[in-house]
C-alpha cells in the first residue's frame, strides 16, 4: 500500500499547489504508516524534482515520454493509473488545477475508484475515509465518505499548507506503455503569458471591476500588482468587455481563487463574483460607495475614489 | 450531427445556501431553481451548431420529477427533445453511468454538458462519460467550430488558452464566451409544452462515494474601515493585524 502524489510543473518547476499536495499526501502518509511516492510527468529541471524530497517524499517517478511534454489529458490519466498499479496505490492526491480537472475524472474510471475535487482538509480515517470539500461556490461545505479500495482526491488550492520537513527524494524514470488512442486530442497552438503570477496559483491578487471606466485604467492595477507580488483579476463584465483578457475573470462562472489577500477595487461585490472569491483569507475592498455589498464580505475597506486611493497605495507599496 | 446535451438542475446563482434536516438535506424553500450556467452556454452552443450544420439536439437530466420546468426550459430555448433519467442526482459517478447508459445506444457525435455543476462544484460528469465511451473528452472549452468530422476547440488553461482539435465523437466540458445565452421566446415556449420528454428509470450502478453531511462557512466578521485620505494605513494592518503581507 502507499499514496501516490501528482507533481505538476510549470516552465520546469514545481507548482506551488504541487508541494501543497505533496504535503497534504505525505501528512496522510504518516497517519496511515505507508510511504508516499511522487509522479511528475514532462519537462523538470533536476534539483527540481529531488527538491520535492525535502517536503517528505522518498521517491520521485519521472515519465520523460517526449510525447507528454504538454498536459494530454487521456495520456496522463493512462501514465497516472499506471503509476497507481506500480505502487499499488491506495489513495491518488492531485493539486487542484484546470489540467487536472480534466485528467482526474478520467483517472477515477480506470483505477474503479471513488473521487473528491477539491478537498479542503486531511482525510479523516478515524472511521472509514471522509473528506470535507467546499461546495455551492464556496457557500457550504461538505463531508464526502469514499467506500471504494482506491480513492482519488484533488486538494483546494491554498488549503493545505506545503512545508519543508527536510529530506532528498530518489528520482527514478518511469515509462509505462501509452497507447497510440490517447494521443487523438491534439494540441495545436498554446497562447500563455510567461514569467507572469498565474492568477489561481497567486498569494495576493489585485483585482478591478466595471468602477475603472475603461482598459486604459488598467495601468495602477498591474502596478499595484506588481508591487505586491500580485496576479491580476477583474470581474465577469470587464472581461466580457473585453478590457481584460478571460483568464483574468474572477467569480462564480470564472476562476475561483483562494489567496491570502484579495484587493478589489471597484468591484460591487455581485453574489456571483463573491462566489470566486470567499475562501480567501483576507478581502480588502476599496469602492466609492459605502453602501456597495462587497463591503460585507470584506475585512479591510477604503470608501474612496480608485483613481485617488490606488496611486497613493503604490507609493505606499514601495516602501514595503 | 446528432448532440446531446447534459444539464443540471441547479440553485439560482443568487440564491441563499442553507440545509435541513440536521444538515443532511439542502432547504429549497424559497430557492428558484435554474439550468447550470456552463450548461447553459453548452446549450445554447449546441443549437447554434444545429441552426449551422443541421441535425438533433437532445437534453438529458438526471433528476426527479420536480426538475422538469428546467427541462422544459431547455426546450423552450431550442433544444428538439429530453430524456430525463428519473433519479436523485446522488453524485458525479452515478450521473456518469446513467448517461453513458443513454450514450451507448444513441451514438450522438457531440455530448455537451458545462465544465461544472455550481451545486457540487465535481467538474467530474464529462470525464468520466467520455473515459467511459472510450472517446476524447476536452474542458474547459471556450470556443468550438465543427469542420466535418472535426472538432476545432480553445480550452482555457491557468493564464492562457490552449487550442485542440479531435475527430468526433467526443465530450466536451463548455464554459464562457463559447456563445450567448438565448432567452426563449413566445414560439419557443409554446412548443416547448408540446416537444417529446421521455422519462427513463435509472440503471443501477456500483456505489463508490456517499455525501455525508452539510455545513456552512463560519459567519464573516465585521469589515474595518480605513479613511480614505490615509490608504498607506492599510497595508500596516494587513501586515501586523491580519499577517497576510
Ligand atoms: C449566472 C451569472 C453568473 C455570473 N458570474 C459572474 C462571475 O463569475 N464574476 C463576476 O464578477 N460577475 C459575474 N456575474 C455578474 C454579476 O452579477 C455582476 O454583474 C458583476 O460582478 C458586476 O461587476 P462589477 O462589480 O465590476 O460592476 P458594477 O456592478 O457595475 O460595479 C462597479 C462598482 O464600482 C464602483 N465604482 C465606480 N466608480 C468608482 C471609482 N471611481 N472608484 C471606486 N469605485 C468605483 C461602484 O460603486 C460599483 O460598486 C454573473 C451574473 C450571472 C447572472
Amino acid at each position: 500500500m502507499s499514496i501516490l502524489v501528482f507533481i505538476e510543473g510549470v516552465e520546469g518547476e514545481v507548482k506551488k499547489s504541487s508541494l501543497e499536495a505533496v504535503s497534504y499526501a505525505t501528512e496522510l502518509a504518516k497517519k496511515k504508516g505507508v510511504a508516499t511516492t511522487a509522479v511528475a510527468i514532462g519537462n523538470f529541471s533536476a534539483t527540481a524534482l529531488s527538491s520535492i524530497g525535502k517536503y517528505g517524499v522518498a521517491k520521485v517517478l519521472h515519465v520523460t515520454n517526449d510525447k507528454l511534454a504538454q498536459v494530454n489529458v487521456m495520456a496522463y490519466a493512462t501514465a497516472l493509473a499506471e503509476a497507481a498499479k506500480k505502487e499499488n496505490a491506495e489513495v491518488v492526491i492531485l493539486p487542484k488545477s484546470s489540467a487536472v480537472d480534466a485528467i482526474v475524472s478520467r483517472l477515477a474510471v480506470k483505477l474503479n475508484a471513488g473521487v473528491v475535487t477539491g478537498a479542503v482538509d486531511l482525510p479523516d480515517t478515524s472511521g472509514g475515509f471522509k473528506v470535507k470539500k467546499s461546495i455551492y461556490t464556496g457557500k457550504a461545505f461538505t463531508t464526502v465518505e469514499l467506500t471504494s479500495a482506491i480513492k482519488v482526491i484533488t486538494v483546494a488550492k491554498n488549503a493545505f499548507p506545503a512545508t519543508e520537513t527536510g529530506g532528498s527524494a530518489q528520482v527514478e524514470v518511469f515509462a509505462p506503455a501509452i497507447p497510440e488512442s490517447d494521443f487523438s486530442i491534439k494540441i495545436t497552438k498554446t497562447e500563455k503569458a510567461t514569467g507572469e503570477i498565474l492568477l489561481p496559483e497567486a498569494d495576493i491578487v489585485v483585482s478591478g471591476g466595471r468602477g475603472l471606466k475603461g482598459p486604459e485604467n488598467w495601468g495602477m492595477i498591474i502596478e499595484l500588482a506588481k508591487e505586491l507580488g500580485a496576479a491580476t483579476g477583474c470581474s465577469k463584465p470587464v472581461s466580457d468587455m473585453d478590457w481584460r483578457p478571460h483568464h483574468e475573470h474572477v467569480g462564480q462562472t470564472g476562476v475561483k481563487v483562494s489567496p491570502n489577500l484579495y484587493i478589489a477595487i471597484g468591484i460591487s461585490g455581485a453574489i456571483q463574483h463573491l462566489a470566486g472569491v470567499n475562501s480567501s483569507k483576507c478581502i480588502v475592498v476599496i469602492n466609492k460607495d459605502p453602501e456597495a455589498p462587497f463591503f460585507k464580505a470584506a475585512d479591510y475597506g477604503i470608501v474612496g475614489d480608485a483613481f485617488e486611493v490606488v496611486p497613493k497605495l503604490i507609493e505606499a507599496a514601495k516602501k514595503l | 450531427m446528432k448532440i446531446l446535451v447534459c444539464i443540471t438542475n441547479v440553485p439560482d446563482t443568487t440564491s441563499k445556501i442553507s440545509f435541513t434536516d440536521n444538515n443532511t438535506k439542502f432547504n429549497t424553500t424559497g430557492v428558484q431553481f435554474i439550468i447550470g450556467p456552463y450548461d447553459e452556454y453548452a446549450l445554447s452552443r449546441a443549437i447554434e451548431l444545429k441552426e449551422a450544420n443541421g441535425g438533433s439536439v437532445t437534453v438529458l437530466n438526471v433528476g426527479e420529477a420536480d426538475t422538469e420546468p428546467t427541462i422544459r426550459k431547455a426546450l423552450a430555448i431550442g433544444a428538439d427533445d429530453a430524456i430525463r433519467i428519473n433519479a436523485f442526482p446522488k453524485d458525479a459517478q452515478f450521473v456518469a453511468a446513467q448517461i453513458v447508459a443513454v450514450a451507448k445506444t444513441e451514438n450522438y457525435d457531440l455530448i455537451l454538458m458545462g465544465r461544472e455543476s455550481i451545486d457540487f462544484n465535481g467538474g467530474l460528469v464529462h470525464g468520466l462519460v467520455a473515459e467511459a465511451l472510450g472517446i476524447p473528452s476536452v474542458s474547459p472549452v471556450m470556443k468550438l467550430d465543427i469542420e466535418g468530422n472535426l472538432a476545432k476547440m480553445a480550452r482555457e488553461i491557468e493564464g492562457g488558452k490552449e487550442y485542440v482539435e479531435a475527430t468526433l465523437p467526443l465530450v466536451a466540458g463548455c464554459q464562457e464566451p463559447i456563445a450567448e445565452w438565448k432567452i426563449p421566446n413566445m414560439r419557443g415556449i409554446m412548443s416547448a409544452r408540446t416537444k417529446p420528454l421521455k422519462v427513463v428509470e435509472p440503471t443501477a450502478t456500483e456505489s463508490l462515494i456517499n455525501m455525508l453531511a452539510y455545513e456552512l462557512p463560519p459567519a464573516k466578521g465585521a469589515c474595518k474601515m480605513i479613511d480614505a485620505s490615509t490608504p498607506e494605513k492599510l497595508f500596516e494592518l494587513l501586515k501586523n493585524e491580519a499577517k497576510v503581507l
